[in-house]
């Protein structure tokens, strides 16, 4: 079937106005999600699960949320690891000090801490923008890396500094076996990303988008600076600080505050720069560039019968995986995602160039 | 618009030109601003009435974009006072000024990069969204039926202004003089009741310009917006305002019908030069 929109016309605005508006692309999605919710957890091995499809999730997740500020408001942020630690925390605190906190309940706390941290750190950038809002967001990171190292309160007093969570189990399900993990954090990333991509397409997220591409005229036009950034700050964190709940609870288990350090900071950024800026797609597309690429790369040569030693391959993954992200942002510095929309449009035109 | 509301002092121009005045709706008086050392405005007055078309002429660095931004809360002047609608008017941020109905254009076209003509549009109608952030997320209910309201406010817009066939395409990908029409609808969008604009027609080509001149005259018409005009082109600048205030330096040296500042002796003067 040809991926063409002929014939397909729009009779009111709340038809035009759909998130997926062609009927191809409605198809493509609900085949997606019947392979994500159905096909994986009859096929998926436990290693694919563990090691791949959940911290893939998570880590799009965390990515979705740090996409809303960098992407759609144009504020750079180095605090994802900070915001995610503090979800981690705050919802490992809720857990430990109230006997019988659902665990949906502790995930959401653990979002609004970070929402709180998060717009806090967000107030420089009502006066200033791009790096140096950056490095004045690196300042979240090194305070939650030191708070979460020396202030016992945080971690229950935990002599190793590393803290655990066991018997997860959402409305009576146990959420311990690696499908139940995936289902989890799948069903979680769906309502998200619906929420992120609906608050996109509404009147917050034009506003946040105004002001990224013009602040002074966003700002003639009634839009109020600090509402739009401090939203954007807290809608991000919120998102990222369910992720850190996530990667805690769900994909490490057991952890300390080095799981959220600087790089994951750096990870995530580079996630949403390649896997497109001001796009929902583009944090999708980006996780699975870094979680699946190095992945792959790693099995390549065993799947291809190369007699290779691991450890040259390790060395050849890092050297490939560098000089890919490098090519990638040369032939589309706007991502993963503008890539793809840009092949969509070349298949609707087909077999015509223009 | 309220035909008994003529004002009879309005000046003689408008009433050769049978046109339809209000009150003074903008009152500025005495405004000096100063970058510094530098002065950029010193000692304006002059006042806007309802539903006029009001220019404001100069030459290059008259101070003419910086009266603009005083009016609409950009700049912040070191003296003089602003009266909107009789009140006079404290410290104000432009977000509030866009809250009083004064919207306008900027001179390097200041749209949306990013986002499609639809979307730059629609943020116009900002303002009159109410949906609170979960509704938005939830797209539903009184998010969801705001967002199909005001979509067709401004597809009346995107009529208005004959842009239908680009209203998806991201605004920078268009030409100059759509950009500029488009930058127009996105002021228009918020039903302004006071619409500033700073060079509509600069780098326009003769029929760019007659579009944008009979939109220009059809919002002050059909809507009844007051405009405060600079523009460059004098044919134009004499064609379609009511009053014409002249700046040179910073300062006021002409002020009144387009006739009348025609023939004043400082503005040929600012304009031609003299021999000394």
């Amino acid at each position: 079937m040809l991926y063409r929109e002929n014939g397909q016309f729009k009779t009111s605005y709340a038809a035009d106005q759909q998130i997926f508006p062609i009927l191809q692309d409605r198809w493509a999605i609900g085949l997606l999600l019947l392979v994500a919710f159905v096909a994986m957890p009859l096929l998926g091995s436990e290693y694919f699960f563990r090691a791949i499809l959940i911290p893939f999730l998570i880590l799009a997740l965390a990515a979705l949320g740090l996409n809303i500020l960098v992407g759609y408001c144009g504020q750079i942020s180095l605090g994802t690891g900070a915001f995610m630690a503090v979800g981690a925390y705050a919802a490992y605190n809720f857990m430990v000090r109230i006997d019988g906190m659902p665990l949906i309940v502790a995930m959401l706390l653990g979002g609004l801490a970070a929402t709180v941290i998060g717009v806090l750190f967000g107030i420089p950038s009502l006066r200033i923008k791009g790096l140096y809002l950056a490095v004045a967001t690196l300042a979240a990171q090194f305070f939650t890396d030191w708070a979460f190292l020396r202030i016992g309160w945080f971690t229950n007093h935990s002599t190793s500094g590393s803290v655990s969570v066991a018997n997860l189990n959402v409305f009576g399900i146990p959420i311990e076996s690696p499908v139940s993990k995936y289902l989890f954090c799948l069903v979680v990333v769906c309502v998200f990303a619906l929420m992120a991509k609906n608050l996109t397409r509404s009147a917050i997220g034009r506003q946040w988008m105004a002001i990224r591409d013009m602040d002074v005229a966003a700002a003639v036009i009634g839009i109020r600076p600090v509402y739009a950034k401090l939203t954007a700050f807290a809608v991000s964190s919120f998102i990222v600080g369910v992720a850190g709940v996530l990667w805690a609870f769900v994909y490490l288990g057991a952890w300390e505050p080095a799981a959220f350090s600087i790089d994951r900071s750096f990870q995530l950024l580079f996630m949403v720069i390649i896997g497109g800026l001001g796009s929902i797609s583009g944090a999708f597309l980006g996780a699975a560039f870094m979680v699946l690429l190095p992945v792959v790369l790693d099995q390549l040569p065993h799947w291809l019968g190369i007699p290779i030693s691991t450890a040259t391959v390790s060395h050849l993954v890092h050297m490939i995986f560098g000089a890919l992200i490098v090519f990638f942002l040369i032939v589309e510095p706007h991502g993963l995602a503008k890539l793809w929309s840009v092949g969509k449009q070349k298949m609707r035109l087909w077999p015509f160039p223009h | 618009m309220d035909m008994t509301d003529i004002n009879p002092a309005a000046s003689a121009a408008a009433a050769d030109s049978g046109r339809r005045f209000g009150d003074v709706i903008l009152d500025l008086q005495n405004i000096s601003l100063r970058f510094g050392g530098v002065k950029a405005l010193t000692d304006i007055s002059f006042d806007v009435r309802e539903h006029e078309i009001r220019s404001i002429i100069g030459p290059n660095g008259a101070g003419k974009s910086s009266m603009l931004n005083v009016i609409n809360g950009v700049y912040h002047p070191q003296e003089g006072r602003i009266l909107y609608r009789g009140q006079e008017r404290k410290r104000l941020e432009p977000y509030m000024a866009a809250r009083q109905g004064i919207a306008r254009t900027f001179q390097n076209i200041a749209l949306f990069k990013g986002m499609s003509v639809l979307d730059n549009i629609m943020t116009g109608r900002n303002l009159m969204m109410k949906s609170n952030i979960l509704q938005m997320a939830l797209y539903w209910g009184r998010a969801q039926k705001e967002e199909i309201a005001h979509r067709e406010k401004v597809e009346e817009i995107i009529d208005f202004l004959e842009i239908q066939d680009v209203r998806k395409t991201p605004v920078g990908q268009l030409p100059y003089g759509l950009q500029k029409r488009v930058e127009l609808g996105r002021a228009l969008a918020a039903e302004p009741s006071m619409l500033l604009l700073d060079e509509p027609m600069a780098g326009m080509n003769v029929e760019e310009k007659q579009d944008m001149c009979r939109f220009i005259l059809d919002v002050n018409d059909q809507f009844g917006t007051t405009i405060v005009l600079i523009e460059h082109d004098m044919g134009v600048v004499m064609d379609i305002s009511d009053r014409v205030v002249v700046l040179d330096y910073g300062k006021k040296i002409g002020d009144g019908a387009p006739d009348e500042v025609r023939s004043n002796e400082d503005v040929i003067r600012a304009y031609l030069g003299t021999s000394h």
